[in-house]
């Protein structure tokens, strides 16, 4: 229980453990505690963000589907009701082209026609004047019923 | 180990008798042989037992802390570097709570106390006969190898931080400043004639409160560890199948005294350094 220099040994000592400490100890552990706090909470901000990231992302993706399937169906519409016209324009089309086919070979059966009948009118007016000749040839003169036979011709 | 002792009573004086270096009445420099003769060296004289084990132990705490603040990163840290670091940021913990200005030395000196103490109070825990007994086999034949049964350590440790309060209590608040905190509370009054007359009361209590810190603050360790080496040393003197009844159960509870105190002293200093950076509180 005595006081002596080991007072004065303790107290040089405590000095030099508490300067080594304060100088070689503490700062190296203190500061890597505080840039693993700041990493994780770094970390934890970034997968916070990269949250919202992604929800936005995914809700931008159901909008954009949603767009996509709202445009498609108008182009659905818009594809059938031109299919619509464009088959009503073709039938309009064919019918109208039907119609001038149908009139233009109804004109040509006509002027045949016509023909024909000229054709048909000369021969039977030649016909009949040889069938009169040669019933007639005797009694009949044919400058004489020219005139007779004429008229008979005009009417076939 | 007891029976070697003519009584009780010696092997006690023995046990708590440190190895003395110093100088002799006759002015020649050497090792304590008895009792008396280091008694007779007077203040000239250092335990070399309690010495060797504290700058030991301090050595000891270095080289911990040392190896693993020299691999601290802020990468994921092994075992013993996060076994390390928990105790520093529970030291960082405890000082923020109690220590509200800024200083940076005293998170480090938090830690070296606590720790230091902790691993000097820890010896208290080898058998009390062990390490005695086997230097008295290289004629060494007196050993104490807990540094804080010792005063002059506890007292060497809380004189030091005395120290730094009377330091940063002038810086802090000055000259003026610090001998008002002495002479002006706790009674103060406006009268200037009663103010002077009240300033030697103050002063004697202040001044007593302040003395008291230190004195307190080494004592308190030195004599919780000192009881707790005496009850050691009780139970040793006990016959040796019984010794264990009393040692198990004393050890398991010292291991929370060594722990506490460690810690107390601890709190202590911070709390005084705090004081003695607190301005205009009064």
């Amino acid at each position: 229980m005595n006081i002596n220099l080991t007072l004065i040994g303790q107290a040089i000592s405590f000095t030099i453990f508490v300067w080594f400490c304060m100088r070689f100890i503490w700062p190296p552990v203190i500061n890597a505690l505080e840039a693993r706090k700041k990493r994780i909470a770094d970390g934890l901000a970034d997968a916070d963000a990269a949250k919202t990231e992604r929800e936005r992302a995914e809700q931008e993706a159901q909008q954009t589907t949603g767009q996509a399937r709202e445009e498609a169906s108008r182009i659905l519409a818009q594809a059938e009701r031109r299919a619509g016209e464009i088959v009503a324009e073709a039938r309009a089309t064919a019918k109208t082209e039907g119609e001038r086919i149908l009139t233009q070979a109804q004109e040509e059966i006509d002027k045949n026609t016509q023909q024909v009948r000229e054709q048909l009118r000369g021969e039977v007016a030649a016909l009949a004047v040889a069938g009169a000749e040669a019933v007639l040839r005797r009694e009949v003169d044919a400058k004489t019923h020219a005139e007779a036979l004429d008229q008979l011709a005009e009417r076939l | 180990m007891a029976t070697e002792y003519a009584s009780g009573a010696e092997y006690i004086k023995h046990h708590l008798t440190n190895l003395t270096f110093g100088q002799h009445p006759d002015g020649s420099w050497g090792f304590a042989h008895s009792r008396e003769q280091v008694d007779a060296m007077g203040f000239w004289a250092i335990h070399v037992d309690s010495m060797a084990w504290a700058i030991g132990l301090g050595l000891v705490f270095v080289g911990l802390f040392g190896y693993a603040a020299r691999r601290a990163t802020e990468d994921v840290p092994g075992g013993f570097q996060n076994a390390i670091e928990q105790l520093v940021e529970f030291i960082d913990g405890t000082v923020r709570d109690s220590f509200s200005h800024r200083n940076r030395m005293v998170a480090p000196l938090a830690l070296c106390s606590f720790i230091w103490i902790f691993l000097m109070n820890l010896m208290d825990l080898v058998p009390v006969d062990w390490v005695p007994w086997a230097f008295s086999l290289i004629g060494v034949h007196y050993m104490k190898i807990v540094p804080t049964t010792d005063p002059n350590v506890t007292m060497g440790m809380s004189l030091s931080i005395f120290a730094l309060v009377i330091y940063y209590s002038l810086r802090r608040k000055g000259i003026g400043g610090f001998l008002g905190e002495l002479t002006l509370h706790p009674f103060s009054a406006k009268n200037p004639f009663l103010k002077i007359l009240l300033i030697p009361i103050n002063l004697f209590l202040e001044g007593v409160a302040l003395l008291a810190k230190p004195v307190s603050h080494g004592l308190r360790l030195f004599g919780n560890l000192y009881a707790g080496e005496m009850i050691f040393i009780l139970i040793a003197l006990l016959p040796l199948y019984a010794q264990w009844t009393l040692s198990v159960p004393w050890a398991i509870f010292h291991v929370l005294v060594i722990l506490l105190q460690a810690f107390i002293f601890m709190v202590l200093t911070v709390v005084y350094l705090n004081m003695a950076h607190d301005t205009g509180e009064h």
